[in-house]
């Protein structure tokens, strides 16, 4: 056996209660680099939250995470700059909507980054190309379809050169005919050898992208392998149950 | 004289008119200098109070609900007829027209920084969310990305309520300011005609009807493009 390489995110023993309820359990989730974990489950099972730890948007009340070697829940981590290596792309796109497609993606590699004018718009450009919206550039979000607006949030994140990516339900918005253009753009991300955690119920594309499926269900990770396992052979019965479900679509 | 000919008489005395039209005109001057001050205070200081919220500071911010909730509640002369005739009880007195313009600028602080407060609030949490994973900071997104938003949505009800508010400066004649009501009203005692009167009437709309237009011109700008 060749020695594994230490993860690029590594996450244990995540506690996250909202008042009263519990919505994560103390959850492990380790991801090795170039590697696409698909986190499924029920709604209400903690999958969202947990993928929001993972950039500390949620707090955790208990537990670790740490993200290319950065310990993210510590205090005197500077969280801003941790993030620059965290993309994160939303269902609800979140685009700015007072600025332009190339816009959104300029800011952070102006303000973050610190790039000057010419260099972040070139970079937003390329960026922009890439997700196939080279065309759309000084579009406003509000002149954009669904899946246009979440293909510039994806160039938002990638033209920042993060070392992951989060997708929180990226095609949950989105109309079904608009679905096959972003779930594109993260094929290709992932053949370029982007380390990707998606939240989503896109189970064709799990089954046919995922190196492994995290199943969740009440705050607990249930089971987790590669696809063909988790939808051919799952081991828990909430799982058989789901997937059953989820399939009849 | 038939009833028409002594109310032209009364409110159009050209003579009257006449004579008072650089006194008024001193007051429009006056006026338009305070307005001004008010309206450039006023929603600064509301501003900054609307971002010091932002930070969720919970005992600082009871003060400014308090604060807030206080020049709201009173009526701009009370707190005129307070500063000028009350201070002064105190050993401090202040003229006038600082009374006025300190006055309007803490009613027009606190009404605008309740409007700014609603607009950054109305600003969806994605915004947030979305500008902090990309590395920004609470006040780089604050400044970049929610007040942008924000101050377009507050557009309209700021414009609105500046332009009550900056009206009050009448009420500064209450205190002796020479602005345009007092002004005329002096204009009417020495003349004992009410012509200067609507001298006043007319430098009111000259003066405000531009900054109404000017407030539609500003939210068709600001709007965005859909």
């Amino acid at each position: 056996m060749p020695t594994t390489p230490p993860p690029i995110i590594d996450a244990r023993g995540l506690w996250k209660r909202f008042g009263k309820l519990a919505v994560l359990k103390g959850v492990d989730l380790s991801v090795a680099e170039r590697e696409l974990v698909f986190i499924i489950g029920p709604s209400g099972s903690g999958k969202s939250t947990l993928l929001r730890c993972l950039n500390r948007l949620e707090e955790p009340d208990d537990g670790s995470v740490q993200v290319d070697g950065i310990e993210l829940l510590s205090p005197k981590t500077d969280i801003n700059a941790a993030r620059r290596r965290i993309g994160m792309v939303f269902q609800s796109f979140n685009l700015y909507p007072h600025m332009t497609a190339r816009q959104n993606v300029m800011l952070a590699l102006r303000k973050v980054l610190g790039k000057g004018k010419a260099e972040a718009g070139e970079i937003a450009a390329r960026a922009l190309d890439r997700v196939g919206l080279g065309d759309r550039m000084e579009h406003y979000p509000a002149q954009l379809s669904g899946g246009q607006q979440q293909r510039v949030a994806i160039a938002r994140a990638i033209a920042l050169e993060p070392r992951v990516m989060l997708f929180d339900e990226p095609t949950s918005a989105l109309d079904p005919e608009l679905v096959g253009g972003v779930l594109n753009v993260m094929r290709e991300l992932r053949q370029d050898g982007m380390t990707m955690v998606v939240v989503s119920h896109e189970m064709a594309f799990a089954r046919a992208a995922a190196d492994r499926v995290v199943f969740m269900a009440d705050g607990e990770k249930l089971e987790e392998g590669p696809p063909a396992q988790i939808f051919g052979a799952p081991r828990h019965e909430r799982t058989r149950a789901f997937i059953r479900q989820i399939d009849r679509h | 004289m038939s009833g028409f000919e002594s109310f032209l008489f009364s409110f159009f005395n050209l003579k009257v008119m006449a004579a008072y039209l650089p006194l008024i005109a001193k007051g429009f001057g006056l006026t338009v200098v305070l307005a001004l001050l008010i309206v450039v205070c006023g929603l600064a200081l509301g501003l900054a109070l609307a971002v010091v919220r932002s930070f969720g500071l919970r005992v600082l911010n009871w003060g400014i609900i308090f604060v807030v909730d206080l020049f709201r509640a009173l009526p701009p002369l009370v707190i005129i007829v307070l500063l000028f005739f009350g201070l002064p009880a105190a050993g401090i007195s202040i003229s006038g027209f600082a009374a006025t313009w300190l006055s309007l600028t803490l009613v027009l602080m606190a009404f605008a920084e309740e409007i700014y407060w609603a607009g950054i609030t109305a600003v969806p949490k994605g915004q947030w969310e979305a500008a902090r994973s990309t590395g920004l900071g609470f006040l780089q997104t604050l400044r970049l990305v929610v007040l942008p938003q924000a101050l377009r949505i507050t557009i309209p009800p700021l414009t609105n309520r500046t332009i009550a508010i900056t009206k009050g400066t009448a009420l500064g004649s209450v205190v002796g300011v020479a602005e345009i009501l007092g002004a005329a009203q002096s204009g009417m005692s020495f003349s004992a005609n009410p012509s200067p009167l609507t001298l006043g009437a007319i430098a009111y709309l000259i003066l405000f009807i531009p900054v109404v237009a000017l407030g539609r011109w500003v939210e068709t700008r600001f709007a965005w493009k859909r």
